[in-house]
C-alpha cells in the first residue's frame, strides 16, 4: 500500500487540511489515513472519483490542473468542451455566446467534445454484438469507474469497453482535420475543460491506452469564472461573433444519466452515484442480474452534470440540457467527422488490467497468515468505527496492521487497557496520539481544569 | 482455513450475503478473479436454494492452497428427484419466489457448471447436502 505509481489530480495542501478525518471516512476505496494531524491518500487505492473533495469542509483538498498561459504555448489554442459546460449559464446566454466568450477568453476555437459521440454510439452497437460472451459490456466513459472496477471489482475488468470515450475520439478527429489543412502539429494546443479529477487522472495515466492526445486540462470552474467575466463585461455587444453549429439532441445528452444506455441497443442499465455503482458491480459479479447487455456506470449522482468541478447546481444543469431544444441542430452530424476510416483504426484501446487492491499477499499461505491475523484482531478491537486510530474503521486498522502498516497501540481502547495494566506509559499513549493527529490537535488541552 | 454462515429460509433481503462475504475473502486471497467469478456464481446458487426452498441451514467454506470446498446443508425438506432437479430449466420454485427474480431452476446445474466436483446427497428426514469443490 502506498507506493506512488499511479497519477492523480488530487491532492491534499497540508498547509489548509487540519485533519478532521471527514474525506477519509467518505473514500469508497479506504484510500485515505490521517498521519501527523492531516490527511494522506494513498495513491493505489484511489480512483479519483472526488468524494472526498466534496466531503472537506476547508478545502483543503484541490485539483491540480495546467496553467491557463500554457494555451499560448500554441498557435492553435483548441478547447475542447464538455457539454455540461454551457448548461451551467443563466438561459439568457446562448450557446454561440458562451463559445464566444470562450475565446474572448483566450483560446482560438471551441470544440464540443461530444461531437463524435453518434460514430461512438455505431461502433459500440457493432462491439456490443461482437462480444456477446462478455455480456455485460460495462462502459469505459467514466474514468473513476474503470479505475473502480480494476481495484475493487477485478474479475469485471475483462467486461469493460475496449473503446475510446469522446473525448479522445474528438481529440483524434480535432487534430487530424487541422494536420490535413496544412497547420503543423506541434502548432496544435488540444486543452480539456474537466468537470472533474477522473479525466484528468484518465489523461495524464490513462488506462489500456500509451498516449494521450491531449496538450493540458483546464478545470471547468476556471474557465467558467473567465467566461462569465466576459460574457458580463460585453453584455450589450460581443465583441467576437462567430457562428457555430449545435450537437444534436443524442449527444447533448450524453453526459447526463442515461445518456448512453438509451441510445445502446439491448437490455441496459443506468447507475449514477459510485456508492450505487458499488452495490450494484456487487451482484453483476454474482450473477445475481441475468440478461444485461450494457451498462452505463458513472461515480457522480446525475452523472457529469454532477461532477465536482461543475459551478451550478446539478439538477439545475441536467435540466437545462433536457429541456434545451430552441437552437436547433444545424449541422449534419457526419460532417463533424473528418476521416471517419482514421478514427476507427483509433478507437480501440487495449485490454484494461486488474489490480486488486484488496489482495493482502500474491502467496496465497501469506494471506491466509495475515487474514487469520485480521479475523482475530477482530475479535478484540472495538467495533466502533471511531477512526481514532487515524484508519476509517476497525476492519482497515486490522487490514494495515496485518500489512505492517500500523500498530495495535494505534485503537484508543487498547491503549487505555495497555495504560491501565501499566504496559503503555502516558506520555507514550500522548506519543502514539500526537503522531496520528498531530502535536496541535493537543495544545490547546494543556491547562484544562478537571 | 473456515467459514461459516447461517442461512435462513424465506429471507430473500438477506439472499446473497454469505456469498458476497466470503467473495470478499477470497479477494483478500488474490485468488484469480476468474475463479472467484465462478466460487461465487456457485455459491450464490447454493445460497439462494436454501433461502427459498429448504426449512434453512449452514454453509462451510473451507479454504486450502490449492482448493475450496464447499458445504451447503439445510435442514429439509430435501429434494425428491436429484437428476431431474440437476436438468437446465428444472424448478421447484413456488410462483411468488419466481416473481422475484429467484429459483429460475438453474440451481443445481448452475453450480455444478461452475464447480471441479459436486456431491449431492438428499433425503426428506435429514435435507440436502451439497459438496463443491473448486480448484484454485
Ligand atoms: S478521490 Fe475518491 S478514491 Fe481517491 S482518495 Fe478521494 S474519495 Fe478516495
Ligand atoms: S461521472 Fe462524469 S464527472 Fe463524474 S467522475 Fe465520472 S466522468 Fe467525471
Amino acid at each position: 500500500m502506498g507506493q506512488a505509481h499511479f497519477s492523480h489530480a488530487l491532492k491534499v495542501d497540508p498547509h489548509i487540511c487540519f485533519g478532521c478525518s471527514r474525506c477519509m471516512v467518505s473514500c469508497p476505496t479506504e484510500a485515505i489515513r490521517i498521519k501527523k494531524g492531516k490527511a494522506v491518500i494513498y495513491e493505489d487505492r484511489c480512483v479519483d472519483c472526488g468524494e472526498c473533495y466534496r466531503s472537506c469542509p476547508v478545502h483543503a483538498i484541490y485539483i491540480k490542473q495546467d496553467d491557463f498561459e500554457k494555451i499560448h504555448m500554441f498557435s492553435h489554442k483548441i478547447a475542447l468542451v464538455p457539454h455540461v459546460f454551457f448548461g451551467q449559464f443563466p438561459s439568457q446566454f446562448t450557446q454561440n455566446d458562451i463559445k464566444n466568450a470562450i475565446l474572448g477568453a483566450g483560446f482560438t476555437d471551441v470544440v464540443e467534445v461530444e461531437q463524435s459521440v453518434p460514430f461512438l454510439i455505431e461502433q459500440i452497437n457493432k462491439y456490443v454484438k461482437k462480444h456477446a460472451e462478455d455480456k455485460p459490456i460495462i462502459s469505459s466513459f467514466c474514468p473513476a469507474i474503470v479505475r473502480l472496477i480494476q481495484v475493487k471489482f477485478p474479475s469485471l475488468t475483462s467486461n469493460i469497453l475496449l473503446l475510446k470515450p469522446p473525448l479522445d475520439i474528438t481529440a483524434y478527429n480535432t487534430r487530424k482535420r487541422l494536420v490535413d489543412q496544412g497547420i503543423d502539429n506541434s502548432d496544435i494546443g488540444l486543452f480539456y475543460i474537466t468537470p472533474c479529477a477522473a479525466k484528468i487522472a484518465a489523461i495524464k495515466s490513462p488506462v489500456g491506452e500509451e498516449e494521450s492526445q491531449i496538450d493540458g486540462v483546464i478545470n471547468m470552474d476556471t474557465l467558467f469564472n473567465r467566461t462569465f467575466t466576459y460574457l458580463s463585461n460585453n453584455k450589450n455587444k460581443m465583441e467576437i461573433n462567430r457562428e457555430y453549429s449545435k450537437l444534436n439532441f443524442r449527444s447533448r445528452r450524453w453526459p447526463l444519466t442515461e445518456g448512453e444506455s438509451k441510445y445502446i441497443k439491448g437490455n441496459n442499465f443506468a447507475i449514477d452515484g459510485i456508492h450505487n455503482v458499488i452495490d450494484f458491480l456487487e451482484k453483476i459479479e454474482d450473477d445475481e442480474v441475468p440478461g444485461v447487455d450494457y451498462l452505463e456506470l458513472r461515480a457522480c449522482i446525475e452523472s457529469c452534470v454532477g461532477g465536482v468541478l461543475l459551478t451550478t447546481n446539478k439538477f439545475l444543469i441536467a435540466e437545462r440540457i433536457k429541456n434545451n431544444n430552441d437552437e436547433p441542430e444545424v449541422i449534419k452530424v457526419q460532417n463533424f467527422i473528418h476521416d471517419k476510416e482514421y478514427l476507427e483504426s483509433h478507437i480501440a484501446v487495449n485490454k484494461v488490467e486488474p489490480r486488486n487492491i484488496m489482495s493482502l499477499d500474491d502467496n496465497i499461505e501469506k494471506a491466509m497468515q495475515k487474514l487469520t491475523t485480521i479475523s482475530d484482531l477482530m475479535k478484540i478491537l472495538p467495533q466502533t468505527d471511531c477512526s481514532a486510530c487515524g484508519a476509517p474503521n476497525c476492519n482497515a486498522l486490522a487490514n494495515d496492521i496485518a500489512n505492517n502498516e500500523s500498530t495495535i497501540e494505534q485503537c484508543i481502547f487498547i491503549q487505555k487497557n495497555m495504560e491501565a495494566e501499566n504496559k503503555l506509559k502516558p506520555e507514550e499513549s500522548y506519543e502514539i496520539l500526537s503522531d496520528i493527529w498531530g502535536k496541535n490537535k493537543f495544545s490547546k488541552y494543556k491547562n484544562l481544569k478537571k | 482455513m473456515r467459514f461459516e454462515y447461517d442461512i435462513e429460509a424465506g429471507n430473500f433481503s438477506k439472499a446473497g450475503d454469505a456469498s458476497s462475504a466470503f467473495k470478499k475473502v477470497l479477494k483478500q486471497l488474490n485468488v484469480d478473479p476468474q475463479v472467484i467469478k465462478r466460487i461465487v456464481i456457485a455459491l450464490y446458487e447454493g445460497e439462494v436454494n436454501i433461502v427459498a426452498h429448504s426449512y434453512g441451514g449452514k454453509i462451510v467454506c473451507d479454504i486450502e492452497p490449492k482448493k475450496v470446498s464447499i458445504v451447503l446443508k439445510d435442514t429439509g425438506p430435501g429434494i425428491p428427484n436429484i437428476e431431474q432437479a440437476m436438468q437446465e430449466g428444472f424448478s421447484t420454485a413456488t410462483p411468488a419466489v419466481r416473481e422475484m427474480g429467484f429459483g429460475a431452476g438453474m440451481g443445481l446445474c448452475n453450480m455444478n457448471r461452475n464447480a471441479n466436483a459436486m456431491n449431492i446427497t438428499s433425503s426428506a428426514e435429514d435435507g440436502t447436502r451439497v459438496e463443491l469443490i473448486i480448484n484454485l
